[in-house]
């Protein structure tokens, strides 16, 4: 293997993924007891809130909390701790931290260690356990949490010894945002809260982050890259949640700009490019237009850029970009030729490799394919759900298409998982990056309502929209008590039709219309959140909505509007799982719009 | 194709768990694991064998450099390199039988490390081949072949081969030059100002 130089770049990257707050605790080592030593030590790490549920095996550790200045946000089940810390890190890029009690606590946050896995989301994870002395007796609420979460986090530990506690804790944060960030778990037996132990957090320091050792840049690799660039027609780059991850926006743009070549984007992508830009081509793959998906099949070379070729983004690999070469920059190495095999893979952060890449780049004349682009967008704008005329019945996409307008695009927008999370991504567009916050990866219902909870307490000052469906939001709905208990101003809007819509349209397209289990009775959700003492209003045309966004707008608190949206209106273009970029099912020609127009 | 990776890992609690995991969550079999102490104080030293794709190398060997626990990794494949296995194999045979026994023993180049009135051991070193090819023979020979036990592979690179990530790490005892101006600079940042 070669560790020349640039390995080292590989540790450089690490310099601003630090915590902000190196100040830490630099006292003089104390004795201290496991649960001090705790909340010390995310002190140390720059930890301001968390997010968590007491129980008895975590109790010590709460006894302690007060003498700390932490913000301690009570959830209300602990699926909703680990997406609040979830939102939290992807609204600020910190470390977002969870705390659980032993047994159902920690079992309860898995589904969201999952989620923030999936989607390469640095969590901490603090769930207490049983007593050293029991474990693997199944005492009362005794789990086996770290061998439950192994394969959904990057890594865990299990300690039982006050004096390895901070060292551990110390490191959960190094690995959990370091290289590929992910969630780490850090399960702690009561005793080990209980005893205690001399505290230095200097000491306790981990040792300084190793790079993958396959990590791998070299000289030949960046030049056969400017070589592809160069040589393309019809180039296009792909652009993931690396480049927000990174912090590359500004060397994807020169990129772009230099070389005139057009950027789509994933969905954990969308605002890593600004939206406005004119060579922003938008999301690609399973609901992309169906002209960003014909670029792709027709370029001749893709430049990957913090994306891994998710399935949802390629369709049947085998028919996928047939006449592309591929440059894949990826910090992962096990991405590489995962899905799609790379000509040129530079391993490493994307930021680094763009900064060591754009000085072979020179201005290149892209007009020829950007043209070809453009008119390939055809009719698009013409068939556009939000361009028809008002025929009385509300769209989703009108509902999306009005929020983006009034907000000015600049609120912070938490989607949930289904049709509501594609029409978003469709129809309100993302300038910066960090303002759209959606569970890609794991796909998971319930996520929006508490992961917003997390991105208002980490943006406090911005404006801070959930966007959830119906089947959604009931999921974890009960988070509305933590938004009332913290006084947090969040504005929600459920998109309602009466169905689990995105398997509703599955069942419409693929399994002759046989709605089983879709059809959704759900609570008057402008009741339920007044029963939370949250007001809101239920919309049914498209007139009414300015007047309702600017009424949740300037609520002083939370608001919820509940969207009476078409029951069984699709998300359009669709590729079906397993068929081919191009193979898209698109708006009927004949628009079931038109048709209820004239029943008018 | 056989893939042999030869890992080293830290001597902790639940690595071979993450280590395993990491192959069961691909739905691989593992043909042969042995695990053992290295050179180097407190890292073991494992050999794992497994059927998979010749693509599948590089990212499962990718996979296992993202354990926190795994410290180096090399996929053998066809790189000159020595294999070994142990096997110990438990025969009963009267001694009436035995003497066609021992000569296969001695054809073999294994060895009698227990003999009883009822049984004898057999303990013979080797490739894999002819390993299986001494429990072929004990069994066209109608004897009754009791217990076998079997160390699965081990294997080590010829030549004066080294990582990189070895050879960061310095040669087991003596730290290399590296290290220790990287321990010195953590020194330095550790002493209060």
């Amino acid at each position: 293997m070669n560790a020349g130089t640039r390995d080292e770049k590989g540790a450089n990257m690490e310099d601003h993924a630090k915590p902000e707050n190196t100040n830490a605790h630099r006292t003089a080592p104390t004795r201290l007891t496991g649960s001090e030593i705790l909340w010390a030590t995310l002190v140390g790490e720059g930890v301001t809130d968390v997010f968590g549920y007491p129980g008895g095996a975590i109790l010590p550790a709460y006894d302690a909390l007060r003498k700390f200045p932490i913000r301690h946000v009570l959830v209300r089940h602990e699926q909703g701790a680990a997406h609040m810390a979830d939102g939290y890190a992807r609204a600020s890029g910190k470390v977002g931290v969870a705390v659980a009690t032993s047994g159902p606590g920690a079992t309860n946050l898995v589904t969201g260690i999952a989620t923030a896995m999936l989607d390469s989301v640095p969590i901490v994870c603090i769930t207490g356990n049983v007593s050293s002395k029991v474990l693997g007796t199944d005492a009362f609420q005794e789990i086996d949490i770290t061998g439950i979460t192994l394969p959904v986090t990057k890594h865990n530990f299990l300690v039982s010894r006050a004096e390895d506690l901070a060292a551990a804790l110390r490191h959960a944060f190094q690995i959990a945002r370091s290289g590929r960030p992910g969630p780490v778990l850090v399960d702690i037996t009561k005793d080990a809260q209980q005893a205690t132990a001399i505290f230095d957090f200097d000491a306790a320091r981990p040792r300084p982050y190793r790079p993958h050792p396959m990590l791998r840049v070299e000289e030949s690799g960046l030049a056969a890259a400017a070589e592809l660039i160069r040589g393309s027609k019809r180039p296009i780059i792909l652009a993931g949640h690396g480049v927000s991850e990174s912090g590359a926006m500004e060397q994807v743009r020169t990129l772009a700009e230099r070389a005139q070549i057009p950027v789509a984007l994933t969905l954990l992508g969308l605002g890593g490019f600004p939206a406005s830009h004119p060579l922003n081509m938008g999301m690609m793959g399973m609901h992309g237009e169906a002209w960003v998906n014909n670029a792709i099949q027709e370029a001749d070379l893709l430049i990957a850029c913090g994306m891994r070729f998710d399935d949802r983004v390629t369709g049947k690999l085998a028919s996928y970009a047939p006449h592309a070469k591929k440059i894949h920059i990826e910090i992962d190495p096990a991405e590489i030729n995962k899905n799609v095999k790379a000509e040129v893979a530079l391993v490493g952060d994307l930021r680094t490799v763009l900064e060591d890449l754009l000085p072979r780049i020179s201005g290149r004349d892209g007009s020829a394919w950007l043209k070809t682009i453009d008119a390939s967008k055809g009719a698009v704008a013409v068939r556009d759900i939000k361009n028809l005329p008002d025929s009385g019945h509300l769209y989703a996409a009108h509902v999306m298409h009005d929020l983006w307008r009034i907000t000015g695009g600049n609120a912070l927008v938490v989607t949930d998982v289904g049709q509501h999370q594609m029409w978003e991504a469709q129809y309100f567009h993302h300038e910066h990056p960090r303002t759209l916050i959606t569970s890609g990866g794991l796909g998971t219902m319930g996520y929006a309502l508490p992961a917003a909870i997390g991105a208002k307490m980490a943006c406090p000052e911005k404006e801070v929209w959930v966007i959830a469906g119906d089947g959604g939001f009931q999921m974890t709905a009960a988070e509305l008590s933590t938004i009332v208990q913290e006084k947090l101003k969040i504005n929600i809007a459920v998109i309602n039709n009466g169905y689990l819509g995105m398997v509703r349209q599955w069942q419409e397209f693929f399994y002759e219309r046989n709605y089983e289990a879709t059809p959704l009775v759900s609570p008057d959700f402008v009741k339920l959140a007044e029963a939370h003492g949250i007001p809101g209003r239920a919309v049914r045309t498209r007139s009414e909505v300015l007047g309702a966004v600017e009424a949740a707008r300037s609520a002083p608190g939370a608001y919820l509007l509940n969207f009476l949206v078409e029951k069984e209106d699709s998300v359009y273009p669709m590729i079906p799982a397993g068929s081919a970029l191009h193979e898209m099912i698109r708006r009927p020609e004949r628009d079931p719009l038109e048709e209820s127009a004239r029943d008018e | 194709m056989l893939h042999t990776f030869v890992a080293y890992v830290e001597d902790k609690p639940g690595v071979l768990t993450r280590v395993a995991s990491l192959f069961r969550r691909l739905n691989i079999n593992i043909h042969s694991l042995t695990v053992g102490r290295s050179e180097r104080p407190g890292l073991s030293r494992l050999t794992l064998v497994c059927e998979a794709s010749a693509e599948a190398g590089d990212r499962i060997r990718a996979s296992l450099f993202k354990l926190e626990n795994v410290v180096d990794v090399d996929d053998i494949a066809q790189a000159p390199s020595v294999t070994r296995e142990l096997a110990l194999i438990k025969v009963a045979a009267a001694p009436q039988s035995r003497s066609r026994i021992f000569d296969l023993v001695e054809v073999f180049r294994a060895r009698i490390v227990d003999l009883t009135s009822e049984s004898l051991m057999i303990e013979m070193t080797g490739v894999e081949s002819k390993i299986e090819g001494l429990i072929e023979v004990l069994r066209e020979d109608e004897g009754r072949i009791l217990e076998i036990c079997r160390s699965g592979k081990m294997t080590m690179r010829r030549g004066h081969h080294i990582s990189s990530v070895l050879r960061a790490m310095g040669t087991g005892d003596e730290e290399s030059a590296a290290v220790a101006a990287l321990r010195e600079e953590e020194r330095l940042a550790a002493e209060p100002e």
